[in-house]
């Protein structure tokens, strides 16, 4: 029993070296995550890559470039859907969009895109709504993978039963297929999908702002992280949006324990949707 | 014991409702200790646990919040569709990574953070269901001092799960429902 604690603590002190090691050889900042979470799957991890120990794992990254996006593959969480949550995006296309049209030309920024679920999720929602031509989507994320999967725009077919469902509920007004042409088990989106769309490796712990946006989408990510690094991301989408711009958020995500809280309105209460208040 | 309990954390699958009803009630409006639930729920219902043992209860209950800090005296259910965590400085984490065991959220998930987080203060409880899923979990509790209890398979609604967790975890004690929430009480 006491030797299983003290294997814990060594434990603990190891993923945090392994982090620290991270972040002072690649620059990838992980340090202010929710560690239960990455410690659950670095776990998985260090017996998947079959090392002994964190300290072999660290010794193994900080030698060999390879190991990095392996490592990221299991610090970051690649779960999505299109449309996922639908009712988000139908409070996007019947609530928010109606203010989008007030503007001659737009920027929509979605953090976190993962492998792209939703982004396209976006830009048909845009499409269906008349506003793609005047729109510049930046879709950013910290896993290299994940974008360069966003930038072909292909998915297992099998996943596409769920997302057709969900694009429905959203409020689609043409059929999902419309988009994507399915072959060989996958389903690919049409190119013309990511005209309007800049790719980019950004990361809402250690990068900047780089735009003025009129909306920024960002779910189910700022809950892998602990509460001083949600507030770092809060205040960069803060200083990102044009007064009355809009935030959305995961389901499971708020504002409430922030300090950028008065800075924002609640827009769609129920959805997670903020508006960067006025002044 | 060895030391004094800080946190319980309870899985329950097929019979959850039952079996529940007929502990959480029964906990004193003074009750001590915060207690973490898992109850596996289908991902698109929008989860009436909270509300409805809010109603039977004598002790705070609600739906877990992300980074929420954990108060001793309140019942939190993990919401449908996240995972529940607890971290080392004793807030609540939810999270979308992939289901465990086809679980999301997972009893083991919770089991082996709050194990992490409490050490030997942690009481464990598997309850009814008709999986494995808290086995694992509840060995992460025992290798850290933590108590381990199973429902009696004998009385539960759905044997597989407390069986799968006797199985895996011999120290366990096994207990009944009416002994379980006997034990609590007298923590
Ligand atoms: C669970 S996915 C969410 C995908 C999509 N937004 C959704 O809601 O379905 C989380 C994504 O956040 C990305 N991520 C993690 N840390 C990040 C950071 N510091 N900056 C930007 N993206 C990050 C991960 O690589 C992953 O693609």
């Amino acid at each position: 029993m006491t030797e299983d604690l003290a294997n814990e603590r060594t434990e603990d002190i190891e993923i945090r070296l392994l982090l620290d090691a991270l972040y002072y050889r690649y620059h990838y900042d992980f340090r202010d995550y929710a560690m239960a979470s990455i410690k659950r799957r670095l776990r998985q991890g260090r017996q998947q890559l079959g090392f002994a120990s964190f300290s072999a794992m660290q010794d193994a990254l900080m030698r060999d470039p390879d190991m990095l996006p392996r490592l990221l593959g299991y610090l970051t969480v690649q779960v999505s859907e299109m449309f996922r949550d639908p009712s988000y995006f139908r409070a996007l296309r019947e609530k928010v969009v109606p203010h989008l049209r007030t503007y001659p030309s737009l920027k929509v920024w979605i953090a976190g895109c993962s492998a792209g679920e939703e982004l396209y999720s976006m830009v048909i929602l845009f499409r269906e709504e008349g506003l793609e031509e005047r729109t510049l989507f930046y879709a950013t994320d910290i896993n290299q993978d994940a974008l360069r999967a966003a930038e072909t725009g292909i998915f297992n077919l099998d996943r596409i039963p769920l997302f057709t469902e969900n694009h429905r509920k959203s409020g689609g007004r043409n059929s999902l297929s419309d988009y994507y042409h399915a072959a060989y088990g996958r389903a690919s989106f049409d190119k013309s999908l990511r005209r309007k769309v800049v790719f980019s490796d950004h990361s809402l712990v250690t990068d900047a702002v780089f735009g003025e946006m009129h909306l920024i989408s960002c779910r189910n990510v700022l809950i892998y992280f602990n509460r001083s690094a949600q507030d770092r991301a809060l205040g960069l989408f803060k200083d990102s949006l044009v007064r009355k711009g809009f935030l959305g958020l995961g389901a499971k995500e708020s504002l409430r324990f922030s300090g950028h809280a008065d800075s924002f309105v609640d827009f769609v209460r129920e959805e997670k949707i903020y508006q960067r208040s006025a002044q | 014991m060895t030391a004094r309990s800080e946190a319980v954390v309870i899985g329950a699958s097929a019979g959850a409702l039952e079996a529940l009803s007929a502990i959480l009630p029964s906990l004193p409006a003074g009750f001590r200790l915060p207690v973490m639930v898992v109850v596996h729920v289908p991902a698109d219902k929008r989860s009436v646990l909270a509300e409805l043992f809010q109603n039977k209860c004598q002790i705070e209950v609600r739906e877990a919040d992300d980074k929420e800090p954990v108060v001793g005296g309140t019942v939190y259910f993990a919401p449908p569709d996240y995972h529940l965590l607890v971290e080392m400085d004793r807030t609540l984490s939810l999270s979308s990574d992939e289901p465990v065991l086809f679980s999301r959220p997972s009893i083991d998930v919770l089991f082996e953070s709050a194990a992490d987080a409490y050490g030997a203060a942690l009481i464990a409880i598997v309850l009814t269901g008709a999986n494995q899923d808290g086995a694992q979990g509840l060995c992460a509790v025992a290798a850290l001092g933590g108590i381990a209890l199973v429902q009696d398979p004998d009385e539960a609604f759905a044997s597989a799960m407390p069986e799968a967790a006797i199985n895996l975890c011999p120290d366990a004690r096994i207990m009944s429902l009416h002994a379980i929430a006997a034990y609590l009480r007298e923590v």
